[in-house]
């Protein structure tokens, strides 16, 4: 007994974590069903050569433009290709467009944000301003620039929707890191010494991670649909990249004749960023209950 | 309050000087000779030289900004390197298209969206209450561009009922004064103007207004949910006043604050919805407008919407803290 209780002993409040959390994640519906959602999407994203019935890319003209059925659940498209199997594809283009996209931003945004905060005085109003700029500039204009300067790629439109988001991390780390620059355990590692760097690292940033990480998740879902938007004008992924927004934009021209071309790639969109704005307001609720309820 | 605002519209001009910068080297930096483009393969080298002296492109790049930022100071932001006419000629065509379209846009979120939103907070927790949430869900995610094409594809390839795109009926002239459609149409009382105008803006309006809608349906829910909780709404059920005036006279105004502040930071954010809807019902507006120009590289027009836009979205922001003292009059500015 005593041993049994001497060694389950450590263990317990890592239990009871674990419990609190699965409690947690349970009572909160958002998180239970955004989460159950993105796991499918994953799923697909992983094992689309296994889940998908045909090859993306392969054109059948003998099956053009054919109404969903058994053989073809979500029909085929003007060249006759499987649109189920390129909506499937699509989530690997879209999770990784929207992860990357959302880390670009995130990476570039901290760094401003922290900077800007920490540093304060003229560096903080230089940086803000920049951000004040980048703000006021219409944000689809401007990727559509970064996009014209870099040339018409999915990863240069990735690029522009990172680059379009990164003030508004930059402003949330800013105001985050604002609030607790001034706590006494700032100062307390400031008085004793420590680098500006560690500080950052070791006592500002992990403090400030809650509001990071509920923006995050939701911006992935924002970014995936404007990465989608760049490539409905022609400034994305490339034909015949199984990518949802070129998709729809192909799908278009076929709108009254052949209308699952667009609808099943718009469909994906939907559940992919309701997925993620799930998973993002259900963290809120848990990471900062004083904002639930709020939109983004 | 006069002396803010005063100071606000001073602190534009940064902004304003920072995005022309921004556009400026933004449009600079594409690759490839406008001069070239512009001539295609005819042009030889005397010629391409000309154009090049002709549109000041030979001088150093910091003194065709200067040129630029000193003209868009008076409205003079060149000539079209597309169709040969002044910059501000061709935005002064497509923009009271793009205003009406985000006007209607904006009055079908807030209508729609504070009612939902306070229909919603009436009745927490309820049947109608869910199902008006998970509607807001779908409608925050769902691409703009989408919607465009589901609306197209429902209401006006199956059901017929409203037309499939273009600004007002093939064929039908209309006498500009504004150049808006709907607007000139009321105004010159030609109604089958007006009417086949105002049909042609309700899918592009709802398609560009779903996402502001579902985001002001959420805030105005949470703020009422939060405001109808409150001492004074409570002391006023108390008192015996009418529910319905609970909700217009004492919580609505308090819970209006941040849904304002949400109806500013949308009505910005319009334009950038504009160029995808525009591009899907074939409307000639500042969007498209846009999207044609920064393809083509005619930077002049490129850099004259985004100024425009930028001075807008700013002067949209200035107008909602203007509407927070009105709203509140605890704010006070000084």
């Amino acid at each position: 007994m005593t041993v049994v209780g001497a060694v389950s002993q450590p263990e317990a409040p890592r239990r009871r974590l674990a419990a609190l959390s699965w409690q947690r994640l349970v009572r909160s519906p958002n998180l239970l069903i955004g989460s159950s959602v993105l796991f499918l999407v994953v799923v697909s994203a992983v094992f689309a050569r296994q889940i998908a019935p045909y090859d993306p890319i392969d054109q059948q003209f003998t099956a053009q433009l054919q109404a969903p059925s058994p053989a073809h659940p979500f029909g085929t498209d003007e060249f006759g290709r499987d649109v189920l199997s390129r909506c499937i594809y699509g989530t690997r283009v879209a999770l990784a467009v929207g992860v990357l996209a959302d880390g670009i931003a995130l990476g570039l945004g901290v760094i401003f944000g922290i900077v800007s905060g920490y540093v304060g005085g003229r560096v903080d109003g230089a940086i803000m301003r920049f951000m004040d700029v980048m703000l006021a500039f219409p944000y689809l204009l401007l990727a559509m620039i970064v996009v014209a300067i870099l040339g018409p790629s999915l990863t240069n439109a990735m690029i522009a929707i990172g680059i379009v988001y990164m003030p508004r991390f930059a402003r949330l780390v800013r105001g985050a890191v604002l609030a607790i620059r001034e706590e006494e355990f700032v100062e307390a590692a400031r008085a004793t010494g420590t680098g500006v760097v560690r500080i950052l690292a070791r006592h500002v940033l992990p403090n400030i991670m809650s509001p990071i990480i509920v923006m995050a998740t939701l911006t992935v879902g924002f970014s995936i649909v404007e990465t989608a938007g760049l490539s409905f004008l022609g400034l994305g992924a490339s034909p015949p990249t199984p990518e949802w927004g070129s998709m729809l934009a192909t799908g278009r021209s076929y709108m009254l004749t052949a209308p699952w071309i667009a609808t099943f790639p718009g469909v994906a969109i939907l559940v992919t960023v309701i997925g993620f704005n799930m998973v993002g307001d259900g963290l809120r609720d848990l990471l900062d209950p004083r904002l639930r309820g709020h939109g983004f | 309050m006069l002396k803010y605002i005063g100071r606000r519209l001073v602190e534009l001009v940064p902004v304003l000087i920072g995005v022309s910068i921004l556009v400026f080297f933004g449009m600079h930096l594409i690759p490839g000779d406008v001069a070239q483009l512009l001539l295609g393969d005819k042009g030889t080298a005397a010629d391409l030289a000309r154009l090049r002296h002709q549109l000041g492109l030979d001088r150093p790049v910091y003194v065709q900004y200067v040129r630029f930022l000193a003209g868009a100071a008076i409205g003079d932001f060149g000539i079209s390197l597309r169709t040969r006419q002044s910059a501000l000629w061709e935005i002064g065509q497509a923009m009271p298209i793009t205003i009406q379209l985000s006007l209607a846009a904006l009055l079908f979120a807030v209508v729609v969206g504070l009612s939902v939103g306070i229909f919603a907070a009436r009745h927490p927790r309820s049947l109608a209450d869910s199902t008006a949430m998970v509607t807001v869900l779908i409608g925050v995610s769902m691409p703009v561009f989408w919607t465009g094409i589901l609306l197209l594809l429902v209401f006006g390839g199956i059901l017929g009922w409203l037309p499939l795109g273009g600004l007002i009926d093939e064929g039908m002239r209309w006498r500009r004064i504004t150049g808006m459609p709907v607007v000139d149409g009321v105004l010159t009382g030609n109604w089958t103007v007006a009417r086949s105008a105002l049909a042609h803006l309700v899918l592009p309006a709802v398609a560009l207004g779903a996402t502001s809608m579902a985001g002001i349906a959420r805030m105005s829910r949470s703020t009422m949910l939060e405001v109808l909780g409150v001492d004074y709404v409570r002391t006023a059920r108390a008192k015996g006043v009418v529910e319905q005036r609970v909700i217009n006279h004492h919580a609505l105004r308090n819970a209006l604050l941040p849904v304002v502040t949400l109806i500013g930071l949308e009505l910005g954010l319009l334009l950038s919805g504009a160029v995808l809807t525009e591009t899907i019902f074939a409307l000639p507006g500042l969007g498209r407008l846009a999207i044609t120009s920064v393809l083509a590289r005619d930077y002049p027009v490129v850099e004259g919407v985004v100024l425009i836009a930028a001075a807008i979205f700013v002067l949209a922001n200035l107008l909602v803290d203007v509407l927070y003292a009105y709203l509140d009059p605890r704010i006070r500015y000084t």
